[in-house]
Formats: C-alpha cells, structure tokens, sequence
C-alpha cells in the first residue's frame, strides 16, 4: 500500500489552539478532519505536508442546530450525521439526497462537511449543495471570524478563501418556508465521483409562485450558480416547458472536459436532463411544503 | 509519539512513527493479521475496523488519529470460544470464499446490527457498498448478514463447530 | 444421462445436513477465516526479514540513459539498491516468459510498458523501502509508443522488442483453426451473413489481495524458501530452478492463504524473482507486497481482443458457420499463461453450442508498449472472447431474422443424441443437454412474460432489456500429450494416506485461491471411502508436501485434481479389500463394497471398516503377498479429454433513457457442470462468476490514453462492482455427468464469467433495439449506452 512521507502529528484540542497551532507552523501545516481527501493525497505523495494538525477532536464543531431561520452545521459534523438527521431530511432534503451518493458509507463515518468544503474538489457535492440553499461559511483566523457566501467561499478547483492560518468553523443554511430542493447525480458505480450532478432548491411565494430558484452543477465547471435559468423561472408557477428550457440553459452554462466519465456532448446532455429531474422533485417538495 | 488505544477490549500503549497507517500498527506493530489491505486509494474496505463502535478504513485512519479511542478488529469479534452470530452466518451462508474481505464485511455487519437488529437486503447492501468483494457475488454476504439477524445468539450446538478459541 | 434434480445425499450418512460425500456442508477453511486468523503472504515475518519496493517505469516507450541509485542507498534504513545492470551480471536481467518469450525483470536498454519495473530497493522496513524509491534518479530518452493496436504492424511503427535480435516489427504469431476454404464456401452459399467488429476490452483480474512473495535463501544449504501468492506452486518451482539455477530439490515454494486469483496469479512476475535477487543479496529474508496500482499496472491483464465476426445462415434460421479474425493485443512481452500448443488460448470453441457445417478463425497476436499478460481472469483460455463473439452473433441473427434470440437457440443447439460431438475446429463436447438448460432457464425467468412486460414498457418510452446467453466451456487441460505449460504437461496428482485411527489426509498439486479445496476434496475422498469429511485433512500449496501438478486455473481443479483425488481413493479402497479379505479371512472377490466398509457377500453383518481396516493394515494382520503395510496410494491423473460445462443465462436490464445507466434487475443462470460435489460452493462459484460479468459488461475497462499512461490504474478509476450494482442472483443447475471423469464432474470455476458477459450486453443491445442499435461494446458505461442510444456506439479502443 502507498504510504504518506514523513511529517509531524499534532492533536489539537479546541479551535483556539488549532488556530495558534497553524500560526506557529504555518503554510507547510495542513488541518486534517475526517482525512478521507487529505491522506488519500498524502499516501500517493501528491500531498506533502511537515505539519498535520488533527482536529477530530474538536466535538465543539460537530453539531447541528436550528437557531431560528437558520440551521448551523458544524464544520466537523460527519456525513453520517447530517444523513441521519431528520431536521436536514426534513428542511433541506437535498442534502440527504447528496449524503447518500458521497462516497459509500464507511467514508460517511469519517469524513466532514467542513473538510469536504474545504477541499473544493470540482467533482464535490456538498458545494453545489451549499451553494444552491445559499448557505454561508463562518471562518475563523487570528482576525476573529467571517461570514462568507459560498461564491465568496469558492475560489476555484482546490481552491478557497480559507487562508492557511483560518479554519472552516460552520456552515448556515438560511431556512425558508414553502421550500424544496433536491440533488440528482450520475456515477459510474456507486461511490464515485460525479459525471455531472445538479442540485435545485425551490421556494414558492403565498401565490405559488417561485420566489426564489437556485440551480446548481457538479463536475461541469460551473462556478457560481446558473443565474441565467434562476431568471427565467424567477416568479413563475412551476411548469414543465419552464424546466425544459431551464435545463436547456444549464447545459449551454455547462463547461464540461471530456474523461474517462464521458464526452463532453454527454455531460452537456447531463446538466440538462439532470436540471430538470432535480427541478421537478424540488418543486413537488417545495409543493408539499406549502401545503403541510 | 507516543500512543494509547483499546484493543479489542485491551488497553495498549506503544510508540510510533506519526505518519504510521492504522491498518500497518494494528498488522505490522501488533501483529493483529486479520486485518487486511487492497488497495491505495481508499476504495476497497479490505481494512475495516470498529472505531468506538463505527466501520471505518483503517487506511485512512493514522494510528495516531486513533490515540484515546477504543477498535475493534476482527479478533476482537469472538467471546472466547463463542463466535460473533456475525461469524456463523458467515459459515452458515457461505459469506466468504477468499477470506480476504471477510473480516471488513463482518465487521460492518456488526456495526450495521448493532444499529438496526432487522435490516431490509437493501440496507445490508448499502452498509457493504464501500466494500469489495471479487468472490461471493454479495447475495451470500446478505444472506450471512441476515442469519446473524435471525439468530442474535449463536446456537450452543454451533458454538461447538467453531474451531479452537483463539487467544489474541 | 441427464439429472434435473439434485443427487440426493448419500443413503450412508443418513442425515442430509451432514452427508458423508457429496452435498451442502460447511467448508472446513471457514473456522479460521472468520476469526481473521488466515495465513496470507503479507501476514509472514521471518526473524530479519527485510521489505523490498519497485521503482516503476513513468512513461511507456523510453530508453533508460542513465540511472543514480546513491541517494536512494545513502537513505536510512535501505540495504541494497538494484538494477536492470546488476541483474545482467547475475544473468537475472531477463527471464522467461510462460510463452516462449522473454520479460525483462528489470528494464536494462528500454522501458516497454508504464509500470514496468527498473530497481528495486531493499529495506528494513516498508516505509523506507517506500521513501527511497523517490530518491533514484532515471534519465529516460521517451520514445515514440505503440498504443493503438490496429496500428501495431503499420509499416515504419517503433519497434518495441528490439532486444530481440533481427526484429524488425511488432508481429508475434499468426494462429488458425477451422478449414477456411470450407468456411467461405458455405459463407459463400448462405441466405443470410451478419458482421461485426466486437472488442472485448483489456480488464484485469483484481484479486483483493495484490501478489506478493517472501523469499527466504539459506546459503549454507544453497536451499530457497518461496511463500508467495502463486496458483500454481509447482509450475512456479520449476520454472525458478530453471531461471535461478538454484537446484530444483534445494526450492521450497509455499503458497499460503491466497485473496483471491482468478487467474493473476499464474505468471511468475518480477516482484517475485527480485524477493529471491533480494534475500541472495542481502542474506536476510526478503518481502515484497504490490500496491494496488503496480497490480493493476503491471500484472497479467486479460482480453483485449478486437474480434471481427460473422455469422452465416438459412433464412428460416438455420446456422450454418461462423468465422473470425482476431487482432490480439499482448502488451511488451508474450506472457500469457496457456498451453503452448495454443497462442490464442481456446478461442477455437467459438463455436459455441450450435451445430455448424464449418468454421475457420485466425488469431494474430502483436507487441504493444502495455503491460504483458492476455490470459487471466477466468477465461477458460480464452472461452470468454470465443463465447462472447458467437453469442453476440447469435443475437444479431435472431435481429436481422427477425427471431425470438432464444427461439433462434433452441433451433441450433447441439442435440443430446449427438454428443459426443466433433465441432468443426477440433474439440469433442463430452456431454450435454443443451435444450434442456435453456428451457430451464427461460422457464425460471418466466421469459414469455419478461418479453410482453417489455412490449408494454416500450410503449411508454421506457426500456428494459432481456439477454441470454448459452455458453460451453472446455476446461480442465490437458491432455497432457497435447497440453502443456512450457514443457510440464497438464496433469495432476494425489497422494492419499489413511492413518491407523482410519482419518486421512489427502495431498493434491492444486492450490485454493477461495474455491474451497479442503472441503470439496474432502468431500470427493468421503464419496469414495465412507471417511468423514472432517476426518479428512486436505493438504495444497506446498511444494516439499503434495505431489507434483500443474495448478489451479482454467476451471481445471476439480475435472483433473478431483479426478485424481476420486482414483487415489479408489485405489486405496481396493487395496483396503485384500487387507480387510485378509483380517476376515476370506478371498477379496468374496467381498462387497458399501460406503465405508467391506463385508461378505451374503452375510453384511461380516465386515471391516476403513477403521478397522487401516489399523489392520498397520497392525499386525498377515498382510497378503504383494501388498504392503500401509494404507496409502498416489496416483496421477492424466485427463483423456477436457470436460466440457455448459450453462444457459437470461438477464434483464433497465437503462435510464435520460442518462444511459443500466440497472442489471434480474440474472438467472442455469449451470451444468456434471456431477455436483458440493453445491453450496458451486453457487458460490457462480455468483463470483456474475459478479465479474456485470464488471467487465459496465464498468471494468484498463484504458491507456495516446502517451500509453494507463488510466485504470486504481480502484477509483478500474471500477469493481459493489453489493449495489449486482441483483440478488437467480440459479438453478441441470446434471450431466461427463462420461469421462471418474466421478462424472466437470468445473464451475470460470463458467459464470465466461458466459454472463453476452447476455448482460445482449440484454443492454436489446433495451436500445428502438434507437435501431445492434452492437455496442463494452463496457457499458453511462456515458457509452448514451452514445448509442445517440446513434454513434463507439468502440473503447
């Protein structure tokens, strides 16, 4: 089996001193969560860090709790619990629907939401997730913390707005009423990674009407959300021919690369099919929202 | 660095190297074999082990990761001359060809009954899908899972059947 | 003779949980695997044993201009550094291949493959073996590579093997079977003729546990102890006496516990000849372990295969003949592990189950800058391409006739009357009721009501998939006259002893990789001799304690060991005869045989057991002329012909018309493998074998872009199935014995993975049939069912 090269361990025990602890050893330390990103890299040796700072231990980061219109995810919850929650499968069901297709379950014990976030693979899930229920991330350096929006949060493949001496510390979900969403990917076989996944959250005004649509892609390089179709379905009612040409604008927002998940004309296909599938289901649960 | 665990129900102190994998401590400092490894990209489950009661890859897992925590290995799942109902489904159903897998799989059965004492086929599948078998076709490995499930005490009769205790 | 229903449990054990011979019992390994205590090769520490790495090539045509191996020596904790130029003064450089050619163990003038192996280094422990592999520094001068295959005997391509003198192309052989002339003749005759180019793309066997060796060479005595992950030990030996000039009776080699082989762990490969340079060079014990990626990397791949078919019939449906020519991709050196007699494996039985007025095929195997290998992975030799082409072709015909496919089989399957049957490229079917397991089959699937379900979904737009596939496979080499692994023919032997208490062990030269030989071939010597099954310990895997035999691959263990193993018995029961006619005082041929004891014809209440008798043979009965004091014989076993399994397969798909992912919802397999020893195992077999398929037909795929870098190289990208892309399997069994094999068995091992491929991408071809498909290749991947259902099926490669 590949093994990492050398480096130095050290546990940290609150948040305060993982922070004091990145100060002192600085950009050749890396925070390590659940690990299933960082000591996979690690092992083939495309990650070198001197300094691993474990920060398993900070159970002060593993929580979810509804602090009124908002629901707050700790950076160190595992998907294992935000699947098991039945406050996310109730307000955010897409978020289960994510959690079920990252990885496979042994993964979901260890890894994190903060250390998947962080990790900004582009083939991520939980980004497109985030990004579609307009979440915000809270993170915290030697400056205090901040608030950031996901857009903000991103940077780029690999690449956030979490300097080397800050930690992801919880992620806000903004709770809304008369609301649904859902995510929808295509994988080789379970446990892969994307071929394109797409994300859709609904929320519908006292009329009926969509006050308010996100769409998200996963794995087609799309960076923000596909504002284009948002507009277009922006304070309408619900219809099919309205996600047809919703899903039809995804696939023009998409910018996929060809690999061995398939061809560029596929993924294309994908973000279109999938936009559409995620937002019916998104509106049947945003419909049933409304009426319970 | 210095490192203290429970194995199997026994505490333990050793020294390691930080970069140590737990699959290599457990196999190589502890010489606890029935753990194995397959791959290098976290993929095939051979290395499943019960972190405080939770299948996870114990390549994946640095043994210094583990420090103050409580694993359980495949040896750790007999009660002396007493098989996990785990194990004798496992014999019963014909779980297991190989051997190689088995340890994981039985482990994650027993962390899935543990959670829920009457899984559906679909939720044994689900439980095992971040772990490979190349033998079995899976269908037996449900099956070992769901004679567990029937028989939450292996039968005295059958205890008998099962080989010579084994001392970790 | 042909059994439906299963051989009941022999009348003497009287319980059918507990038979004393054939039937379901638990397998006698288990206690010990689920306790975790199995004994595989990386669980083996010697007192000093040191872990050797390999240093891989990174690119796959290069020259190597120079290589520094002193950082790497200076690291703390390496012991030895050695490479490609050490080994050429050791004579080790190159070693034989399986198939006449030669293998560099470490590349001395090019790198031929990504992954191929160029130093190795020695250390006290894993991890610095690991971190010096970092520190070698090789210049390579890259070189033009070979990649395309159809490209491989193009004028002016790079020559790969220039290390052989006079080369001036990539040409490895050229095979034929079959009577051409015949063949275009009634090709030329035919109604109908249908084409088509099908490629059975490279995949690899994946074993979960990667090949290793510890190899431990005492000077003193100049004696090698070998435990490594072999299926066949005493091929291994003597192929390490010839390429090591240690002497044959000074090696030991010790195959423990495998994970799993499936064919992977046949060659002989570098790793394993440098843990012996390594324990010569250092003294000390020696391990090496591969990673998942050098595995896939660099071990015995299996099929790539481009197949160009065609098929000839009347326009009612009658088959006529098929014929192929085969461009057969070998990688950088020959190494495929088959008889020698037979570059193309078995491919010739690609005629399949029908009756045909002729056949011709023509194989041509080439040099490409990949990895070596071409037979593994429970192919039968080559009896997964042979079956997939013609059960392709089969389902085309019943396409362009417009005929129900299985209607289409049932007309052209070999009769029952007529076996045993010559085919038209040299094999004789033993036995079979070919009509009989299909109809079983599509009786289990309820196929009439599968096909009206069908019609209803593709009236709403949805598609559903039914294929079937019928497979014989031809397992269980030799003959030895005609069958042998470079020079050893294909035999086997047994070497049973029944100790004075009457429990006995059994010796045998095959070696389990999880097939579950000490239950099966206990269960074959409790058949014959009335000895408990748990009273009888089966011995494998060493070397310096079974006899000599060829090993365990190609579905041969149970057609040629079981063989041997059912003769050794029955000569130990004869000799039994005259030591029991001694002890009762009687004439041997006054005595009659049942399960476990002779007795006096007419008066069963007189009689000795296998007990009472091997303690009378070492005793101190007077033992009859000739006969000595002992209760033990050996044999071996040379197969007058191969057996010849068969089996009729139905899956049904579901695919997503929106994102081409197919769902395998049901698989129903009808297996034949003649007599059934233990039918619990062979269920297993079985379900292994259609696990394999649902890889190979949707996922499994070694892919190489256009530098030769190999993409499949771990398991996030060389896609294994999990418990959720397989259904819950469907089985049922019809039994015909073979006439041949004393016990009437033929093999299970590879029938699954031979013959589920065809059905599962006939079931995908037949879910597209409204966008007007009629072939696509695997694998089936989401993206490529797409592509069809767009009208453009691409080949993979």
């Amino acid at each position: 089996m590949q093994i990492p090269a050398s480096f130095d361990y050290v546990r940290a025990s609150t948040v305060d001193d993982a922070l004091a602890l990145l100060d002192r050893h600085g950009p050749e330390s890396r925070v390590v969560a659940g690990g299933h990103s960082l000591l996979p890299m690690m092992k083939l040796r495309l990650a070198r860090p001197e300094w691993l700072i474990d920060i398993n231990e900070l159970y002060e980061l593993d929580y979810v709790l509804r602090d009124g219109n908002t629901l707050r995810v700790g950076a160190m919850t595992r998907h294992a619990t935000l699947l098991a929650s039945p406050e996310i499968f109730r307000l955010f069901p897409i978020v289960a629907d994510a959690e079920r297709v990252i990885a496979d379950p042994t993964v979901r014990n260890r890894g994190t939401i903060g250390g998947s976030l962080c990790q900004a693979d582009p083939a991520e899930d939980l980004s497109t997730v985030c990004k579609v229920l307009r979440a915000e991330a809270v993170i915290r350096g030697p400056g205090g913390e901040r608030v950031l929006s996901m857009d903000d949060f991103h940077r780029g493949a690999y690449e956030t707005a979490v300097a080397h001496n800050e930690l992801l510390c919880e992620v806000r979900f903004p709770i809304r009423p008369r609301s649904g969403s859902a995510y929808e990917k295509v994988e080789r076989r379970v446990g892969d990674w994307a071929v394109v996944a797409a994300g859709a959250a609904i929320s519908l005004a006292a009329d009926g009407t969509m006050d308010d649509v996100a769409i998200g892609l996963t794995a087609v390089g799309v960076a923000g959300t596909v504002t284009e179709a948002e507009d277009l379905l922006r304070g309408r009612h619900p219809q099919e021919d309205l996600f047809l040409e919703a899903g039809r604008l995804a696939a023009l927002a998409s910018k996929p690369i060809a690999d061995q998940r398939g061809p560029i004309d596929y993924k294309r296909h994908l973000a279109d099919e999938l936009t559409r599938r995620v937002l019916r289901r998104a509106a049947a649960r945003a419909a049933e929202a409304q009426e319970g | 660095m210095q490192i203290s665990m429970s194995i199997n129900g026994t505490d333990i102190t050793e020294e390691i190297e930080p970069r140590v994998l737990l699959v290599h401590f457990i196999r190589d400092q502890l010489r606890l074999t029935g753990t194995h490894w397959g791959c290098d990209t976290s993929n095939c489950g051979t290395c499943v082990v019960l972190m405080d009661g939770q299948p996870v890859k114990s390549c994946t897992v640095l043994a210094a990761m583990a420090d103050g925590h409580s694993i359980t290995t495949v040896e750790g799942l007999a009660t002396g001359a007493v098989l996990d109902p785990v194990q004798q489904g496992f014999m019963e159903e014909h779980g297991l060809q190989c051997g190689f897998c088995t340890p994981g799989m039985m482990l994650t059965a027993r962390a899935l009954l543990d959670q829920n004492p009457h899984p559906d086929d679909g939720e044994i599948r689900e439980a095992i899908s971040g772990q490979m078998c190349r033998c079995t076709g899976y269908a037996t490995i449900v099956r070992s899972v769901q004679w567990a499930a029937a028989h939450p005490a292996v039968p005295e009769e059958l205890a008998e059947n099962a080989g010579e205790e084994v001392t970790a | 003779m042909t059994i439906i229903e299963e051989r009941a449990a022999n009348p003497a054990a009287g319980d059918d949980d507990r038979p004393i011979g054939y039937g379901r019992i638990q397998r006698k390994e288990d206690p010990r695997f689920v306790r975790g205590k199995g004994h595989y090769v990386d669980d083996i520490v010697l007192p000093g044993m040191l872990h050797g790495a390999i240093l891989r090539s990174p690119v796959a045509h290069a020259r190597i201009v120079s290589i520094d191996t002193s950082a790497a020596l200076a690291h703390p904790g390496v012991v030895a550094v050695i490479t490609g130029q050490d080994l050429l003064g050791l004579k080790l450089a190159w070693a034989p291949t399986l198939s006449a050619d030669v293998q560099a163990v470490l590349a001395t003038d090019k790198v031929r493959f990504q992954g191929q192996e160029v130093a190795f280094v020695v250390a006290e422990d894993r991890y610095a073996a690991r971190d010096a592999l970092e520190l070698i520094e090789v210049d390579y001068d890259v070189l033009p590579p070979v990649i395309d295959v159809r490209k491989a005997l193009d004028p002016g391509a790079p020559v790969i093997r220039d290390d052989i003198e006079g080369r001036t192309d990539n040409h490895i052989f050229d095979w034929e079977a079959g009577d051409a002339a015949e063949t275009d003749a009634v090709f030329a005759s035919a109604d109908v003729v249908v084409s088509q180019e099908m490629v059975y793309p490279r995949v690899h066997p994946a074993p979960m546990e990667t090949c290793g060796a510890v190899a431990d060479f005492e000077p003193i005595e100049g004696a090698l102890t070998l435990y490594e992950t072999s299926q066949a030990p005493h091929a291994h030996r003597t192929l390490f006496a010839i390429v090591s000039g240690i002497p044959e009776h000074k090696i030991r080699i010790v195959s423990p516990d495998i994970g799993g082989g499936f064919g992977n762990k046949v060659g002989i490969y570098p790793g394993y000849i440098l843990a012996v340079v390594g324990s010569i060079v250092t003294g000390r014990p020696v391990k090496w372990m591969e990673d998942r990626s050098e595995n896939l990397m660099s071990t015995s791949f299996a099929r790539d295969y481009i197949m160009q078919g065609e098929i000839a019939a009347t326009k009612d449906g009658r088959i006529l003949a098929v014929r192929s020519t085969v461009l057969a991709d070998h990688g950088a050196f020959n190494a495929t592990a088959q008889p020698s007699k037979y570059p193309a494996g078995f491919f010739h039985i690609f005629t399949g189950s029908y009756d045909l007025q002729a056949a011709h095929c023509k194989v041509t195997g080439v040099y490409t800058n990949k990895a070596p290998g071409g037979v593994a992975y429970a192919c039968s030799f080559r009896v997964t391409e042979a079956v997939y082409l013609v059960e392709r072709l089969v389902d085309m015909l019943a396409r362009k006739l417009e005929m129900d496919p299985a209607e289409l089989r049932l007309k052209n399957l070999i009769k029952p009357e007529q076996f045993p049957y010559k085919n038209k490229t040299g094999w004789e079917y033993d036995s079979g009721n070919y009509e009989q397991a299909l109809r079983k089959s599509m009786q289990m699937a309820g196929y009439d009501e599968l096909r009206r379900e069908q019609q209803e979904k593709r009236d709403r737009g949805e598609l559903m998939g039914i294929g079937i596939s019928f497979f014989t496979e031809t397992v269980g080499a030799g003959p030895r006259k005609h069958m042998d692994i470079v020079g050893l023919g294909m035999a086997d032997g047994a070497e049973l002893r029944i100790h004075p208490t009457g429990k006995a062990v059994v010796r045998i030269s095959v070696q389990s990789q999880g097939q579950g030989h000490e239950t099966t071939f206990a269960q074959i010597v409790a058949e014959e001799l009335g000895i408990p099954p748990e009273d009888i310990d089966v011995v494998h895997g060493d070397t310096d304690q079974t006899p000599f035999g060829l090993g365990t691959y190609g579905s041969r263990s149970t057609p040629v060991s079981g063989a041997a193993v059912a003769l050794v018995a029955r000569k130990v029961r004869e000799k039994a005869k005259f030591i029991a006619a001694a002890m009762l005082e009687t004439r041997p041929e006054d005595l009659e045989w049942e399960k476990g004891r002779w007795f006096v014809k007419g008066d069963p209440s007189v009689g000795k057991t296998m007990a009472e008798i091997a303690m009378g043979a070492h005793g101190t009965v007077t033992l009859p002329e000739g006969i000595d004091g002992n209760l033990d014989a050996e044999v071996t076993y040379d197969p007058p012909n191969l057996t010849f399994p068969f089996g009729a397969y139905i899956c049904v798909v579901d695919v997503d018309p929106g994102t081409g992912h197919v769902t395998v919802r049901r698989f129903i397999a009808v297996d034949d493998c003649g007599t059934r020893i233990n039918p619990m195992i062979i269920e297993g077999q079985v379900h292994g074998g259609l696990t394999d398929g649902v890889g190979m037909a949707l996922m499994q795929f070694i892919e190489f872009d256009a530098e030769g870098n190999n993409l499949g190289g771990t398991f996030m990208d060389y896609l294994i199935p999990t418990a959720l892309e397989v259904p819950d399997w469907e089985t049922g069994f019809t039994v015909t014995p073979s006439p041949h094999h004393p016990i009437g068995a033929k093999g299970i091992g590879e029938s699954a993975t031979v013959g589920s491929p065809p059905a599962i991408v006939n079931a995908v071809v037949d879910a597209l049939a409204p966008f007007g498909i009629t072939h696509m290749d695997m694998p089936c991947t989401p993206a490529r069912v797409w592509e069809a259902m767009q009208g453009r099926p691409r080949p993979p490669i």
